[in-house]
């Protein structure tokens, strides 16, 4: 173990603190605290130089990308509310164009319901008025016809049961018969 | 591992849950200088390429959807910026590349450290005496050079009665001057604390009629020291970001 001389009093130290403690071996500390700061150094030009810009740049990127998406989906979500809105409206456009056109298709089948009605009443009342007519007429005739026939049938009567009729006298007497 | 081969020659129960923290020179001899490469150069250059493994290689795709590698990098990254962010403030966030380094690497001395046959060179004060110290320069340095004069404000406790002051005073130089000490040995302790523990069990292993409930023991601290590694690694990062948010706001 002594077999370096010139650091005597070093190896007494690690031969003692071998018992013990080498964290205490003072002998050591230099050598460890050079490497340290060798390693130290080195782990931070790794780190600041390149591992962390580059993390960095990875999660900014993801960052934005995020952003992007969210705000590419937040617009189709808005165009579909758009179109839902338009088709909603659209539909009520045309549920409104179909009860104009089934008010105005009634309107306009009322309106010749009427005219024909009209037309018929009309037609009905000409008829009835010239019937009326036809029926006075007839009923004139008729009158006509039965002061006839009671004249002849009177005046039968009359030369029947012996007597003279004078025409006159018989059409006197029927008229007074058929006024009562 | 070594104390296992000296208990087995020895015949007897003998410990030497220590060894495992000795320096040694890789090349032979016995000499220690300032340049020699040791087995703290080897697991300091194994923790510099895990980290390069995990923050560069990891990352080497830039995928927008991260790969589970990149993820981790990512999460990494995540996890100081925010501590720097919301501990120190927004202003310390220039100090995050210097932050990281010091997470990375003790988180990775730390892990690397866990694995059986392995120098943990976190476990050394003069490793994380040498970080706490780090801390302490810069931040001393940061503060006066940030706030001048308005640094010592950080001692004078405004909101406390005049009388008082100057004994609150007194106090806060001396916890400022203990803060490298707690910042160091609370890293070197734990850390040591636990493998030396784990390596006591190994020792015990050697009984078999003990063995059983050793392995267990060993299992259960290793579990504990997986959770210490990482914890450790945190206490001082987010430490070292309160004291450079005293250095950057050193108004009470």
């Amino acid at each position: 173990m002594a077999s370096n001389t010139t650091d005597a009093a070093g190896h007494a130290a690690e031969a003692a603190s071998a018992s013990g403690m080498p964290q205490l071996d003072f002998s050591s500390w230099g050598n460890q605290i050079f490497w340290l700061l060798i390693t130290l150094v080195v782990i931070y030009f790794v780190l600041s130089r390149i591992a962390l810009p580059r993390i960095a740049a990875v999660l900014a990127e993801r960052q934005g990308t995020i952003t992007n998406d969210i705000a590419a989906a937040e617009e189709l979500k808005a165009k579909a509310v758009e179109a839902e809105e338009a088709y909603n409206k659209a539909l009520v456009d045309a549920k409104a164009e179909a009860a104009r056109i089934v008010a105005e298709t009634k309107a306009e089948i009322q309106a010749d319901l009427n005219a024909a009605t009209e037309k018929a009443d009309a037609e009905i009342a000409a008829k009835a008025a010239e019937s009326e007519k036809a029926i006075a007429e007839i009923r004139a005739g008729a009158l006509e016809s039965i002061k006839d026939v009671a004249n002849a049938t009177t005046a039968e009567l009359v030369s029947t049961l012996g007597g003279k009729a004078e025409d006159a006298d018989v059409a006197k007497a029927v008229d007074a018969q058929m006024k009562g | 591992m070594a104390s296992e081969a000296h208990g087995a020659e020895q015949g007897g129960l003998e410990f030497h849950p220590m060894d495992q923290f000795l320096v040694k020179p890789l090349f032979g001899g016995d000499h220690i200088g300032l340049f020699t490469i040791t087995n703290v150069t080897l697991w300091m250059a194994l923790a510099v390429i895990a980290v390069v493994a995990m923050m560069v290689v990891g990352t080497r795709r830039r995928a927008i959807i991260p790969s589970r590698g990149q993820s981790i990098g990512e999460l990494a990254y995540g996890f100081i910026y925010k501590m720097v962010e919301d501990v120190a403030g927004k202003d310390a966030v220039k100090f995050f590349p210097y932050i990281m380094t010091l997470f990375m690497f003790i988180v990775m001395a730390n892990f690397l450290g866990l694995l059986p046959m392995s120098f943990t060179t976190t476990s050394h004060f003069a490793v994380t005496i040498g970080l706490a110290l780090l801390v302490f320069v810069t931040v001393t340095v940061v503060g006066f050079v940030k706030n001048g004069a308005a640094f010592l404000g950080l001692f004078w406790v405004s909101s406390a009665p005049l009388a008082l002051r100057p004994i609150l005073a007194i106090i806060e130089v001396i916890s400022y001057f203990v803060r490298p000490v707690s910042h160091s040995i609370r890293l070197a302790g734990n850390v040591m604390a636990g493998h030396a523990v784990i390596k006591v069990f190994a020792g015990f292993a050697a009984i078999a009629v003990v063995s059983p409930v050793s392995i267990v023991a060993i299992t259960a601290m290793y579990g504990l020291e997986v959770l210490v590694a990482f914890i450790q690694a945190y206490v001082f990062t987010i430490l070292t970001c309160v004291y450079l948010k005293d250095a950057l706001h050193p108004s009470h």
